[in-house]
């Protein structure tokens, strides 16, 4: 091209790129049309009915558990929904604990303590080596299973009760007022992100660090409770009572989840610690030692210099911890937690018999969450992520 | 054309493999065996013994189907399925014939490619509860916390029933019977649904079975039948007739063990039935004996309920409705003439 001798258009590797790429794509679609055609012909001929109508029929069945208003009255696109979102409940909450377990002994492994360091090198190798499945039955059918029934339950000052049934919680109703105090945690959140930016400018500027910890966590709980009592207590408890088989009023906290959130946080977090281990590990000696002279003290070391460069190397194995972790998730069937697994692959399957819309649906979800987990990462990644000269 | 698109955005990934229409007949016998779906483990229905043999009253419909074509009951080979399973294992030719205690309902019957031969077993759902909590009736139960084993109509059934009597209830779903069976027993639940036969099954099984009543009240129409492929009228003939004969053997009173004297010495009837007069096998392709075998190899339908769920058997479930229909029962075969 420089002098002006291009060669002939289907000798340029660009362009021949491209066709063999449009060619292997098309091939790949008329390949997925023919199977999905061929299926849709064969089922109509069988007198399957097939399309997504059903998603508008009642569903007719009742849920255990629901973020969402659900009743039997509603569709079975709404039994999808309550599925998808006891699985994102469950996930959120065994991600945050897992990586909460896995941050702690993950660090514990380097301590001078030798009780805590083998405390944590025996959590992971007994967490890690028992499959999931097993401690989820473990602390369903033996832990939880074993707390007494409804009319012995342990109480905490006949407030909150725990039995086989589930742990009851006095539930917080709001009345006229209540708004001041959702204004004053907004205004709270607020100014934690104003002090965070202020604190580092004003560190940049001459050096001196705030408490901002303290600070913001004051802001949290001050800002509220100040609009709490300025609006006169503008909430009541609506406290569970035994009545009949079961506990009442309140909330619910139902054991099936407890057993799955604390399985799969248990679990996974074995997993995290060794990704912890290894960052720190990754992290060259000299940074401590070039720490220590600085006068750092061994909590700041670890908080300051070794955790933040730790982090290029756990975040993309975190990555794929939480991705097993949401699939894990779908064992929930094995012990009645209603996910979107047991709910809508489970009964509205059988109560529809359209498996392959089905499937296909849920397919889809975990494919998605799972992307989503992975871009949330990746973005994560690109922040703590070694900037190298260009 | 909607429907069309939208299948074909999301992408077909449960690749249903749908084998060739019609000629099952020709499959089987090709084959040499029978393909039948039946449970993963069902006491009474079918179970597996641990010489790895099959029995109970959905197996000896497979055997007799097996014995009508073949006429030798043992050859079947058995696929055990989960209820999510059975449909598409049906649907896609995986099975030739699902006998899986498996309620015949409009909407299975007409939406799900699938045609009912009949029924082998007359059920309906009902409760256990532990006799710790005094309850004498379902109507008692307001407030209760009920398991269910998943993938079934129990579900829609129990959500009826409470919702038509203004009673409030919590639902637990277990994929297998033996986490409905391990939750109730810990105390988890109050009250255990299931199809009643499953329930005197269920309660065998607990640690203390006195311990546990199964209520009066029977809440449902569970009539429990084999189905097969639509489509395939020979085919669907066949299990039609088999399941048939079984029930018409007993009502004519041919057994296991007589059946091989009264092809000389029975009435008519009885000598239509064994095959010594008329075509009847023949017309459905298959050998004019056929009936005969079935009632020699796998006995006629008396005979299989008391061996599998009745006095036989540790369920020891009374014939109630599942008696022929001059004994008190429903059973009602049409006639082999």
């Amino acid at each position: 091209m420089s002098n002006g001798k291009s060669p002939a258009f289907y000798n340029n590797p660009h362009v021949r790129a491209l066709v063999y790429q449009t060619l292997l794509l098309a091939g790949l679609g008329w390949f997925m049309f023919s199977i999905v055609s061929n299926t849709l012909a064969n089922m109509e001929a069988r007198g399957i009915r097939t399309g997504f109508d059903f998603l508008g029929n009642v569903a007719g069945f009742d849920i255990l558990m629901s973020l969402v208003p659900y009743d039997a009255s509603k569709t079975y696109f709404d039994t999808f929904i309550v599925g998808l979102l006891n699985t994102v409940l469950v996930s959120v909450i065994g991600i945050v604990f897992s990586t909460l377990l896995g941050f702690v002994m993950g660090v514990a492994n380097f301590s001078s303590n030798w009780l805590i360091r083998k405390l944590s090198v025996l959590y992971v190798e007994v967490f890690r080596n028992i499959p999931v499945l097993l401690q989820i039955f473990f602390w369903y059918f033996a832990v939880l299973a074993a707390l007494p029934n409804a009319r012995n339950s342990i109480s905490l000052g006949e407030a909150i009760f725990l039995n086989i049934r589930g742990l009851y919680l006095p539930k917080p109703v709001a009345e006229p007022g209540a708004g001041l105090v959702y204004g004053a945690i907004v205004v709270a959140l607020v100014g934690i992100v104003v002090l965070k930016v202020w604190a580092k400018r004003k560190q940049d500027r001459d050096g001196s660090q705030l408490p901002v910890l303290w600070m913001s966590l004051g802001m949290l709980v001050g800002l509220p409770l100040l609009a709490f009592m300025v609006a006169g207590a503008p909430f009541t408890l609506d406290f569970p009572t035994l009545r009949g088989f079961n506990f009442q009023g309140g909330i619910t906290v139902i054991p099936e989840l407890m057993a799955l959130s604390v399985a799969l946080s248990i679990y996974t977090g074995a997993f995290i610690a060794e990704a912890v281990r290894a960052g720190v590990q990754a992290v060259p000696h000299g940074q401590t030692e070039a720490a220590r002279s600085l006068g750092l003290r061994d909590g700041q070391i670890m908080k300051l210099i070794v955790v933040p460069q730790a982090m290029r190397v756990i975040v993309p194995l975190l990555n794929s911890e939480y991705q097993s972790l949401v699939k894990n998730s779908t064992l929930a069937t094995a012990i009645g937690y209603p996910d979107l697994f047991t709910v809508f692959v489970g009964t509205s399957l059988n109560q529809t018999g359209q498996a392959i819309e089905i499937v296909a649906m849920t397919l889809t979800v975990y494919f998605t969450v799972n992307m989503l987990i992975s871009l949330g990462m990746n973005l994560l990644n690109r922040k703590v992520a070694l900037v190298e000269r260009k | 054309m909607l429907k069309k698109t939208a299948m074909l955005a999301i992408g077909l990934t449960a690749g249903v493999s749908l084998s060739a229409q019609a000629g099952t007949l020709e499959d089987v016998q090709k084959r040499g065996v029978v393909s039948c779906g039946v449970s993963t483990g069902l006491a009474g229905f079918s179970q597996k013994d641990e010489k790895g043999q099959w029995s109970g009253m959905d197996v000896d419909v497979c055997r007799a189907v097996a014995a009508a074509v073949f006429g030798d009951d043992t050859k079947v080979q058995y696929k055990p399925l989960t209820a999510k399973e059975r449909f598409t294992a049906l649907q896609s030719g995986e099975v030739d014939i699902l006998s899986r205690n498996t309620t015949w309902t409009q909407s299975r019957d007409t939406s799900l490619g699938l045609n009912f031969v009949g029924v082998n077993y007359y059920d309906g759902q009902g409760f256990m509860v532990s006799k710790k909590l005094g309850v004498k009736s379902a109507l008692e139960l307001d407030g209760a916390t009920v398991c269910i084993q998943a993938g079934t109509t129990t579900e829609l059934n129990l959500a009826d029933y409470f919702r038509a009597n203004g009673l409030k209830y919590t639902a637990i779903t277990f994929d297998t019977s033996d986490q409905t069976r391990a939750a109730f027993e810990s105390g988890r639940c109050d009250v255990l649904t299931s199809d009643q036969s499953q329930l005197y099954a269920l309660r065998i099984g607990l640690q203390k079975p006195d311990e546990a009543i199964v209520l009066p009240e029977v809440i449902s129409k569970e009539p429990l039948g084999p189905a097969v492929r639509q489509g395939d009228d020979v085919w669907f003939n066949i299990a039609k007739w088999s399941l048939a004969a079984m029930i018409e053997a007993e009502s004519l009173g041919i057994t296991s063990k007589n059946a091989a004297d009264l092809v000389a010495s029975g009435t008519p009837d009885q000598k239509r039935f064994l095959g010594v007069e008329g075509d009847f096998g023949k017309n459905m392709g298959i050998s004019n004996d056929w009936a005969k075998n079935i009632t020699l190899k796998v006995g006629n339908y008396g005979e299989s309920f008391e061996r599998n769920v009745g006095q036989g058997s540790p369920l020891k479930i009374a014939r109630g409705l599942n008696a022929q229909w001059n004994q008190g029962g429903i059973l009602y075969s049409w006639p082999i003439r």
